[in-house]
């Protein structure tokens, strides 16, 4: 088995604020072999953009990791002194978003923003040398390199966001996280978006943790899948054992009410209920008041992950 | 076909608009450049039927819903109304027709005030546009609140916009456009930033009020997955053009514009062993200020050929109510 590039045990996020404390993250472990792509699925408030931001320590004030590790390569993440920890992000590890026009900056070229990613963590690199990085990335991307002089409101949506990947890839780190990076996509582009994604990974040797809520992006750019709801993991596996033998009900569920464009597709099934409240979670499982299988043994105690037909499913069914 | 079957007809409908420009530029410009957001748009609606309008982002798709219901005025073309054009009414006419007319946005919280109670919100179009006393409002109000399932009525009618959750608000604001009796509803983009489970159910309600009140709907969207589970026919929109249109069932087993067929390949499929087969164009939608000459779609399709660049093509039958805007295409 290839050695693990993330590794995150037993970690915690909550967000204390006025009416309580939001259990964002609970008791998430996880991990990310070599190479590979983790998608983290979820519906909005399920907590996986969180578990992003807390592998950076980006989480915006009052959220703080309350428990739990985050190893990268073996290094703690969770402890590390501010100036290591500047350095790794960028070089080691990068972040892109959903939304590239509030990530690129409107007032500076393309080409200062690549400088600005440069310089800031390859101290006297020569801008002449800074610059040629970035046009071989461009060229990475499908992007023509005249277009370093340009300011992000002259490209199109699609052209933003790969050059959003491009500045989180030029200093050439091996984990990438990207957060809904197709969501404020139309379908050709993200569709175009994908494919890139996919030569990038080989050609940068990248692993990669691929937030989304669309199942579609998710069954198409994954090897690994990761489901979330209410802060927990509820289920985790292959993409092709989770999609085939969804385990988990509320996994179950979900995929039940996914849209498919295939025309023999069965109809689409409702769930009933919310998410649930995160200052107020259920007792027991989180899922249990919207559960089909609902068992006296879910509302009192957090089921662990058991072994289900080849991947892990958090539901006392089983035990 | 009897012209009274068709419940709602656009015709040749052009919508631009202006470009703002600066003042040097006016001095030094003759001709005043527009946004081309809908160019000789064609087609009808049947009593009963849901259309769904799908494409891309900017491709028209709002435009079009906002003319047929005229919230906005055309810069050419016609809209009729059970045979009567909507631009011709007088405001006083209009204003009684509205009641039959309606739209679901997609945002449903900045659809609603935030100060108003739901049961306020819900009921308010019934006091523009009826006379009823509050007491009849009121009781319409909380049969229309039962119906898309807020359930207990009483209950959801004094909470305010921030105390439910968005599937709900998505309800409300789908009791309030249907509290008037309306016999035709755009939606535009109903369940775009919804949840995918809270989307399922949605669409649910939206089929099963259809039933319900004899509705006709124009359905936008720019997901074509989700068109499938509602709409009887699909028309697709690039750069403010109709370029196929016919059951949605047939558009989808045998996409004829190279466009659709692109637009169908590009879905992702919830499925990890799907693998994609057809190529996806390169590039993206061109400037609606300045769309490319001919066939709009040509510098980007991979079966143009010469002509494509020089005619316009119009809508050509393929069979009974499957039209296609491609000789190319068609001729193959």
């Amino acid at each position: 088995m290839k050695e693990n590039v993330l590794e995150i045990k037993n970690l915690h996020v909550q967000f204390p604020i006025h009416i309580g404390t939001v259990r964002a993250v609970e008791d998430v472990s996880l991990n990310l072999r070599k190479g590979e792509v983790m998608g983290l699925v979820g519906e909005s408030g399920c907590g996986k953009s969180t578990l992003g931001f807390s592998i950076l320590r980006l989480l915006r004030p009052p959220g703080k990791i309350t428990a739990g590790e985050i190893n990268y390569h073996g290094r703690n993440i969770g402890n590390m002194p501010q100036k290591e920890l500047l350095d790794l992000r960028g070089r080691n590890i990068s972040m892109i978003f959903q939304d590239p026009l509030t990530s690129l900056d409107p007032l500076y070229t393309i080409g200062d923003q690549f400088l600005e990613t440069l310089r800031t963590h390859e101290k006297g690199i020569k801008k002449k040398i800074a610059l040629e990085r970035a046009a071989d990335m461009l060229k990475n991307l499908g992007i023509s390199p005249n277009r370093l002089s340009e300011y992000p409101h002259q490209m199109s949506g699609g052209m933003r966001q790969r050059i959003m990947i491009g500045i989180g890839l030029i200093l050439n780190p091996d984990l990438l996280i990207a957060d809904e990076p197709t969501t404020a996509l139309d379908v050709i582009v993200e569709a175009q978006f994908l494919d890139l994604l996919n030569e990038l990974r080989e050609k940068f040797d990248l692993t990669i943790m691929f937030i989304t809520h669309n199942l579609g992006v998710v069954a198409q750019a994954s090897d690994r899948i990761t489901v979330m709801y209410g802060g927990r993991m509820v289920e985790t596996g292959t993409a092709e054992d989770v999609f085939a033998d969804p385990k988990h009900p509320y996994t179950q569920g979900l995929l039940a009410s996914v849209p498919n464009i295939k025309l023999e597709q069965p109809e689409l099934q409702t769930m009933p209920g919310a998410p649930p409240d995160l200052v107020n979670p259920p007792p027991g499982c989180v899922f249990h008041p919207r559960c089909p299988h609902v068992m006296d043994i879910c509302k009192q105690e957090v089921p662990k992950s058991f072994r289900a037909n080849g991947h892990m499913s958090a539901c006392w069914l089983y035990k | 076909m009897r012209p009274m079957d068709k419940l709602l007809e656009v015709k040749n409908v052009t919508k631009h608009y202006p470009v703002d420009k600066g003042a040097l530029a006016k001095l030094f410009t003759k001709k005043p450049k527009v946004v081309h957001a809908m160019d000789d748009v064609s087609f009808f609606i049947r009593k009963g039927e849901v259309l769904g309008l799908a494409g891309e982002s900017g491709c028209g798709k709002t435009t079009t819903g906002r003319l047929a219901l005229r919230l906005q005025d055309p810069t050419a073309g016609d809209v009729l109304f059970k045979g009567q054009s909507i631009f011709a009414l007088p405001p006083e006419k209009m204003r009684q027709l509205r009641s039959k007319m309606q739209i679901i946005f997609q945002d449903p919280f900045a659809s609603l005030s935030p100060r108003m109670s739901i049961g306020k919100s819900v009921g308010h179009p019934l006091e523009i546009h009826s006379d009823l006393k509050n007491s009849a409002v009121r009781d319409r109000c909380l049969e229309i609140m039962e119906k898309v399932g807020l359930q207990p009525a009483e209950f959801f009618a004094r909470k305010y916009p921030h105390q439910i959750s968005g599937g709900q608000r998505q309800r409300v604001v789908i009791a309030r456009a249907l509290i008037t009796r309306p016999e035709f509803v755009v939606a535009d983009e109903p369940i775009a930033m919804a949840d995918v489970s809270v989307r399922a159910m949605i669409l649910k309600l939206m089929t099963q009020l259809k039933e319900e009140f004899d509705l006709t709907y124009l359905f936008i969207t720019h997901d074509l997955a989700t068109a499938k589970y509602i709409c009887d026919r699909i028309a697709i929109m690039y750069l403010g053009q109709i370029l196929e249109i016919g059951p949605l069932v047939e558009v989808f087993k045998n996409p004829v514009h190279p466009y659709t067929e692109s637009l169908l390949a590009a879905v992702p499929v919830p499925d990890p062993k799907f693998r994609r087969q057809h190529p996806i164009p390169k590039g993206e939608i061109p400037n609606a200020i300045d769309p490319p000459s001919g066939c709009r779609f040509h510098p980007r399709c991979m079966y143009a050929e010469k002509r494509c660049a020089l005619e316009a093509p119009g809508l050509q039958t393929v069979s009974g109510d499957h039209q296609v805007a491609c000789p190319v295409r068609m001729r193959s």
